[in-house]
C-alpha cells in the first residue's frame, strides 16, 4: 500500500496517541486505592513499648524476612546516670523473643522500636545506579527485587541501617511498610499485633487521622535530624541517648 | 557539488544505523513503566502491592468469633489484637478448614509481655512469673481474654 500525504495525516497522531499507552505501562492494581491521596508514615510512643519481640515476629511472618535478618528491631537502652551520650544498647535477636530482665540496676531502661524512617529525602534511594529503590508518589521507600543488582551502595547509605542484602535473593531488602496491606486498608503487620499501641500507622494526608492532634500536643522527635533525611518515623518521649 | 559524495553517503548510512540500533535497543531494555513516577520500574508498586497478606487484621476475626470479641471488650485486652496471641490467620480467615489454629500454651505466651523488666513502663502490669505463678499456666486462674480475677480483693504483690 503507498502512504499518500492524507494517510501519513491520519496515521501520525493516532500513532502518537497509542505511544502515550504504551508509556504510561500498566494501571494500578488496587482499583480504589489513590496513591496521590496518601503520604504514610509512623508514631512510635516509646513510653508504651513494652519490648515483647511482637512486631518483630509479625514482620518476619508477613514478609518472609530470614532468620538473623530484621525489617524491624528493637533495642534496649540503658543510660547510667549522666551518661547520655554513652548509652548501653542490646537488642538479642533483634527483640525477636523479647528480652531477658535487665540485671543493670539503676539509671533509666527503656525500650525503642526501630524500623526504616521512609525518609523523604531518603540517602538509600539517591545513591541507587539502577533506580531499584525509591520513594512512591504516597511517601514509602520501596525496593523493586526484579530490578536490584545487589550492589549494597544503599545499605551503607542508609544511616538507620535498616536495610541488608537478603541471602535467598541477593538483593537489598528493608521495611516496605507493609505496603501489600496498607494499600488494601489494613495496618501494617507490626501495628497491628503491637499490644500496646505502641506502633501506629499513619496517613499525613488525611486530615482525620488522629497523628495530627497527636503531634500537636506532644513532644515528638526524629532520629538523627542533623542527616536531613526527612524522616516520617515520628518518636514520642524519646530520650537524648537515642541514636 | 562534491567529489566524493559516495563517502558521505556512506557515513551517513553508518550513523543512521547506528542511531536506529541504540534507539531500538534502548526501548527493548527498558521495561515500559519506567520513568512512570520517577527514575524507576512504576509496575513495580503494583507488583509489590500485589503481595497476600499472612495476618488477617482483627475487624475480620471478630466478624465469626463474636462472643470472643464481646469477652475481650469487657477487660482490659481489648486493645490487644487477636492475632498478637494466636498468630498470622489470614489462611484461616479465607477458608477456616485450610488450617485450624494452634493451641496457645499460656505459661509461655503471656510472659511474653508481663514478665517483670526494668526497661518496661513501670504502669504496665508485670509479674516475676517464677514467683507469681511457679510455671503453671496463668489460665489456670485468668482468662486471657478478659484477664482479671473477678473476685480478686485488692491485689497485693501480683498486681
Amino acid at each position: 500500500m503507498d502512504i499518500t500525504r492524507r494517510h501519513l495525516l491520519v496515521l501520525l497522531p493516532a500513532a502518537a496517541v497509542a505511544w502515550k499507552f504504551v508509556l504510561a505501562g500498566t494501571p494500578e492494581a488496587s482499583p480504589n486505592y489513590k496513591l496521590s491521596e496518601h503520604w504514610w508514615s509512623m508514631l512510635i510512643d516509646i513510653p508504651k513499648c513494652i519490648g515483647c519481640g511482637s512486631c518483630v515476629r509479625a514482620c518476619a511472618e508477613e514478609n518472609d524476612v530470614p532468620d538473623g535478618y530484621f525489617r524491624t528491631w528493637i533495642e534496649r537502652y540503658h543510660v547510667a546516670d549522666w551518661k547520655i551520650e554513652r548509652p548501653e544498647v542490646e537488642s538479642p535477636n533483634g527483640g525477636k523473643q523479647g528480652f531477658p530482665p535487665n540485671e543493670i540496676s539503676g539509671g533509666k531502661n527503656f525500650f525503642v522500636p526501630k524500623l526504616c524512617n521512609h525518609c523523604v529525602d531518603s540517602p538509600c534511594t539517591q545513591v541507587c545506579p539502577v533506580g531499584a529503590t525509591f520513594v512512591t508518589p504516597d511517601g514509602v521507600v520501596l525496593v523493586d527485587k526484579n530490578y536490584c543488582l545487589g550492589c549494597r551502595y544503599c545499605v551503607q547509605a542508609c544511616p538507620y541501617g535498616c536495610r541488608f542484602i537478603n541471602p535467598k535473593t541477593n538483593t537489598a531488602e528493608k521495611c516496605s511498610l507493609c505496603y501489600h496491606r496498607i494499600t488494601k486498608g489494613l495496618t501494617t503487620a507490626c501495628c497491628e499485633v503491637c499490644p500496646t499501641g505502641a506502633r501506629q500507622l499513619a496517613d499525613l494526608k488525611n486530615p482525620k487521622d488522629p497523628i495530627h492532634e497527636f503531634l500537636r500536643t506532644h513532644t515528638v522527635q526524629i532520629l538523627k535530624p542533623h542527616m536531613a533525611t526527612g524522616a516520617k518515623v515520628y518518636y514520642n518521649g524519646m530520650d537524648g541517648s537515642v541514636r | 557539488m562534491f567529489k566524493d559524495t559516495e563517502h558521505l553517503i556512506r557515513l551517513a548510512v553508518v550513523i543512521v544505523i547506528a542511531v536506529a540500533a541504540f534507539v531500538v535497543l534502548r526501548a527493548a531494555v527498558i521495561p515500559a513503566s519506567f520513568g512512570q513516577y520517577g527514575h524507576y520500574r512504576g509496575a513495580a508498586i503494583a507488583e509489590i502491592a500485589a503481595r497476600p497478606i499472612a495476618f488477617a487484621g482483627h475487624d475480620v476475626c471478630e466478624g465469626c468469633h463474636t462472643e470472643e470479641a464481646a469477652l475481650k471488650k469487657q477487660g482490659k485486652h481489648v486493645v490487644v489484637a487477636c492475632e498478637a496471641c494466636h498468630g498470622a490467620l489470614a489462611r484461616h480467615a479465607d477458608d477456616p478448614s485450610a488450617l485450624t489454629p494452634p493451641k496457645l500454651d499460656t505459661a509461655v505466651l503471656c510472659a511474653r509481655c508481663h514478665e517483670a523488666n526494668s526497661a518496661k513502663p513501670k504502669t504496665f502490669p508485670q509479674v516475676v512469673t517464677a514467683d507469681h505463678s511457679g510455671g503453671i499456666a496463668c489460665d489456670t486462674c485468668h482468662q486471657p481474654h478478659k484477664p482479671k480475677i473477678e473476685d480478686e480483693k485488692p491485689a497485693g504483690g501480683t498486681k
